[in-house]
């Protein structure tokens, strides 16, 4: 059996407000293997986007790790000091976050944050790495690549930059890659490009990806699995055809039935009413519970763990193997 | 997040109000600043002596050292100067004139500066260019410079100004070398939020852009002024105080800080330090705990440090 | 100065119209702002640099029948927000007109009352320092429509129960609401003066999905019950295909398709409808390879000659780069002049007019 490059044990992420103690994260675990996609999907709120975070150590302080495990190809890394994430970051684990322009420094070119990357990670002379940026930047279709490597990034229009994110990612040759929202802020004609980018230059690298959206139809079109998000928990994991065509847990029936379709006329889409409840007012068990159409009396004091369903795994009572399907 | 209660205590339950009660420092300035303005306000019953009152002074008693020294006495805590006048009333007394001259001309300010702001952020086009070529020029001056030139100008023609008159100058002087900074951030928080929505929506249910200034913009941009005003009161402290140090400031009928600071000079190197260094300190302590108070609101305010 | 009922508002606005009112509300004729981008007079002449010419809408045309609503989809620089705030007079046209009810919209007086706007940013559309009633009644107090104290609370309160929230939340702040509370506060505003036009931009985009799904059955069941006509500006084909009755295509600035939805979705004309419909991501049939849309959006400030879309188009061809197309009916090819049935839809391209394109898709 193959080691996972990742796995994230019963991960918990808090911060201290004045308020009291703000638990973001609430026991996720996951695993990718080496060269797979996940996906990690859901509502603003339900901590993905702080998943992604916590494994790659840019965790915005006061919030920390309270507990749990993170392993990335069997060493541990979440007690890792500032310095040896540092080391990690870019070497073997890139990120590609959702606003180009935030990841790129307006004052230097393109080429100088490619090579500057790729030699902090790599012991290759200055020529060898800016050949490398020069191929890379091809790589991942922008055109000219030679000569623009000396422009800034403002002189590229928003889905370049976002190949160029790409491009700077990958730098450094990482196992795995985390990508936060890549393709939210671009138009949906370049989305498609961008997606189409990411999953063939990971693909070619043998990298793995974790990638993070809140839209069901990049994830469709992208992911081998995917992880289902709700209130800091994840409440469903499986391939992403079971996930998405047969889900096990009533909030992605939910999730998927509200989601427009593209391809027929729907009377009226089926909405879930209320709201993911606020961090700081989770209700006990089941934190779907309030909302949830099959609720019965286990859910509302007892929190299911992730169980068996088929060949995902959700975290609801539905799927207790002493309930009658 | 509380609803009911009264305005104080809601504010003190709030996030500002809890930063101020977590802040040490934020909390001891707030009570310096305050027992200051308090004295300031009510100098005529809080101080020991009315030092403008020569009928009261003991020319007998002058150039008595504070009451720890020996030689002072404790009719007279700080001493007195060379006319028997109590310095420590003196400081009140000045620092109440400091204070008023200080808060009146931020005010006066805010106001210019506000409206002017408003105005060229929201209207835009030529307006706005001349405003801020205005703002250019007025900033090329140094604020000593300026409110000497105006200072000299209102003595020039009210040469014999009685003293509101000459209050009236000084104030004049230090507000329009301070209405500048309000003008730009205004107008910087203006041109913000006049492109956003809440605006847009207001237009179209048909209210009237000087409506729409006035009770949509205005109250989202005044939050960086008050901060800018708080630590703006100190500087027109001080500025009133080198003026009347130079001697153009308030009339020698009603000294401020300033004017004893440049009085006690004289006194310094005949040993009678405590003439021009109490008064000093006073000017020192207001305009530090005033600093301190406006730092402290300009982090409380800033959502990102919150 | 009384409130008045739409329907006397509507009799006796009409200055122009017949004695019923127009078949379409809302009537575009040759729309066109164009904005000037340039540098400032001096520094032109001193740099020699041309003027910069912005033509964010140009020359689109359209109806809206009464009670239906209008889609116009299109990605980042096609100037949907842009028509959006000509519609509603958040901008004056350049050229062409507005009618509304038959009545040109800059000749009468601004129809503040009848049509009203949703914004897409649930955060910046309302004002952080107003309490949520305070909000929803500006607009009844500016316009007369309620005294204040009992009679504006009670208006106040039945507005935010319409919108599925409760009466008690107008003491609240903004900021204590969600995305999608704020979104309902935004229509709860709109719905105020009963108009009978809403214009959307984009009012679901920065919501979550299930989010975004309520608030869209809540504006189909007041579009039901209150018999409003929407303008509905979505990037998202996906929930046009649920709100819309007719959906128009905008490419930089210029309308390039205009057809009944049922007529769009399963036969699109234009290439760019065609790509747009193929490039999105889909939850079924992912294993077919697509051919995404190449290229890039050109710099509107400086867009292709002739028709817009040719350097991304298949199926272009030396008239495509030459000459630009006009919009033109897709059953005749006749002209947007004659007013056509419902059931017609427009393109402006040269290759369906030539029969070049066929209908099986790419």
């Amino acid at each position: 059996m193959v080691m996972n490059l990742l796995e994230v044990n019963n991960l918990v992420v808090e911060f201290p407000t004045r308020r009291g103690l703000l638990r973001a994260l609430d026991g996720v675990s996951l695993t990718i293997a080496p060269g797979e996609i996940l996906g990690v999907v859901g509502e603003s709120g339900a901590g993905k986007s702080l998943t992604g975070a916590a494994i790659i150590g840019l965790l915005d302080p006061p919030g920390r790790i309270s507990s749990g495990e993170i392993h990335l190809a069997g060493e541990r890394i979440d007690q890792y000091s500032a310095d040896q994430m540092r080391g990690i970051r870019g070497r073997r684990i890139g990120a590609i976050f959702q606003d180009p322009l935030a990841s790129l420094d307006p004052l230097y070119s393109i080429g100088h944050q490619l090579i500057e990357t790729i030699r902090t990670h790599l012991p290759l002379t200055a020529g060898q790495a800016r050949q490398r940026a020069i191929e890379l930047l091809e790589e991942t279709g922008i055109p000219a690549a030679a000569e623009r490597i000396n422009h800034y990034p403002h002189q590229f229009s928003g889905g370049m930059r976002q190949r160029v994110v790409i491009a700077l990612a990958l730098a450094a040759e990482p196992q795995l890659v985390i990508a936060d929202e890549p393709t939210t802020a671009l138009d949906v004609s370049i989305q498609a490009q961008v997606i189409g980018l990411l999953k063939r230059i990971c693909h070619d690298r043998g990298a793995a990806v974790m990638l993070i959206t809140h839209d069901m139809g990049v994830i469709a079109e992208t992911c081998d699995r995917v992880a289902v998000m709700y209130a800091g928990r994840i409440v469903e994991i499986g391939p992403v055809q079971q996930v998405i065509h047969a889900p096990a847990h009533p909030y992605t029936v939910g999730l998927m039935a509200s989601i427009p379709d593209l391809e027929t006329d729907l009377e009226r889409l089926a909405q879930i009413d209320g709201a993911m409840p606020r961090l700081d007012a989770i209700p006990p068990g089941c934190a779907f519970h309030p909302r949830c159409p099959r609720v019965f009396e286990r859910c509302r004091f007892e929190r299911p763990e992730l169980l068996d369903a088929g060949t995902s795994r959700a975290a609801c009572w539905l799927h207790a193997p002493e309930v009658a399907p | 997040m509380s609803q009911h209660g009264n305005p104080i205590t809601r504010w003190l339950d709030s996030d500002v109000g809890y930063s101020l009660r977590n802040s040490p420092v934020a909390m001891t300035a707030a009570v310096v600043a305050f027992i200051c303005l308090f004295c300031a306000l009510f100098a005529g019953w809080v101080a020991p002596q009315d030092p403008f009152d020569l009928a009261t002074l003991e020319l007998a008693d002058a150039r008595q050292p504070p009451a720890w020294l020996e030689g002072g006495s404790p009719k007279y805590w700080l001493g007195t100067d060379d006319q028997g006048r109590d310095i420590l009333s003196a400081v009140i007394h000045g620092a109440r004139i400091s204070l008023v001259v200080g808060l009146t001309s931020v005010a006066l300010s805010l106001l210019i500066g506000v409206a002017l702001g408003l105005l060229a952020g929201f209207i835009g086009g030529w307006v706005d260019a001349l405003l801020m070529r205005l703002c250019d020029v007025m900033l090329s001056f140094p604020a000593i410079l300026v409110a000497l030139l105006i200072a000299g100008v209102g003595r020039a023609l009210f040469p014999n100004a009685q003293t509101p008159v000459a209050f009236g100058v000084l104030i004049v002087s230090i507000t329009l070398t301070g209405w500048v900074q309000y003008a730009r951030t205004v107008r910087g928080s203006t041109l913000v939020e006049r492109d956003k929505e809440y605006v847009q929506a207001a237009r179209l249910i048909g209210v009237s852009p000087l409506r729409i200034l006035r009770r949509h913009v205005l109250p989202n941009v005044l939050g960086p002024v008050l901060v800018l005003a708080t630590i703006q009161v100190a500087t027109a402290i001080l500025t009133e105080a080198t003026l009347s140090f130079l001697g153009v400031g308030v009339p020698p009928t009603s000294p401020s800080l300033g004017t004893l600071i440049r009085v006690g000079n004289d006194y310094l190197f005949s040993g009678e330090w405590w003439i021009t260094v109490f008064p000093g300190a006073m000017l020192i302590i207001i305009a530090l705990s005033i600093n301190l108070l406006g730092d402290w609101l300009r982090d409380a305010l800033n959502p990102r440090l919150r | 100065m009384k409130s008045a009922t739409s329907a006397e508002i509507k009799s006796t606005g009409d200055s122009t119209s017949s004695t019923h009112p127009a078949k379409h509300l809302v009537q575009v004729e040759g729309l066109s702002k164009t904005f000037d981008l340039s540098a400032s007079w001096l520094s032109r002449l001193l740099s020699g640099r041309q003027a910069s010419l912005l033509h964010a809408v140009d020359n689109v045309s359209f109806t809206i029948a009464r009670g239906t609503t209008l889609a116009i989809v299109g990605e980042s620089g096609c100037g949907k927000s842009t028509l959006a705030r000509l519609l509603v007079g958040l901008h004056s046209p350049t050229e062409g007109r507005v009618l509304f009810d038959g009545t040109d919209n800059a000749v009468a007086r601004p129809l503040n009352q009848r049509i009203q706007m949703i914004f897409q940013d649930p955060y910046a559309s309302l004002d952080p320092r107003w309490t949520v009633g305070d909000i929803v009644a500006e607009p009844l107090l500016e316009h007369g429509l309620a005294r204040p104290g009992p009679e504006l609370q009670h208006r106040v309160s039945a507005l935010l129960e319409s919108v599925g929230l409760s009466g008690s939340d107008l003491s609240r702040f903004p900021h204590q609401f969600s995305g999608g509370q704020r979104q309902r506060i935004s229509i709860a505003r709109a719905l105020a003066t009963e108009p009978d036009f809403l214009v959307c931009d984009e009012p679901t985009s920065a919501l979550d999905v299930s989010v975004q799904a309520q608030v869209l059955n809540l504006m189909r069941d007041l579009q039901r019950d209150r018999g409003l006509t929407y303008l509905f500006i979505s990037h998202n084909l996906a929930v046009v295909r649920y709100v819309a009755d007719s959906v128009g295509v905008m490419y930089l600035g210029r309308l390039v398709e205009w057809a009944p939805k049922s007529r769009l979705f399963s036969r699109p004309q234009h290439p760019y409808t065609r790509m747009l419909l193929d490039a999105i991501p889909k939850l079924r049939d992912t294993g077919r390879s697509r051919t995404p849309v190449q290229g890039e959006v050109p710099d509107p400030l400086n867009p292709p000659s002739g028709c817009a879309f040719h350097p991304r188009c298949p199926l272009a061809n030396e008239r495509c780069e030459r000459e630009r197309p006009q919009l033109i009916s897709t059953d005749t090819g006749s002209d947007l002049g004659s007013n056509r049935g419902s059931n017609s839809g427009r393109v402006a391209c040269h290759a369906v007019q030539e029969g070049r394109i066929g209908f099986s898709g790419t």
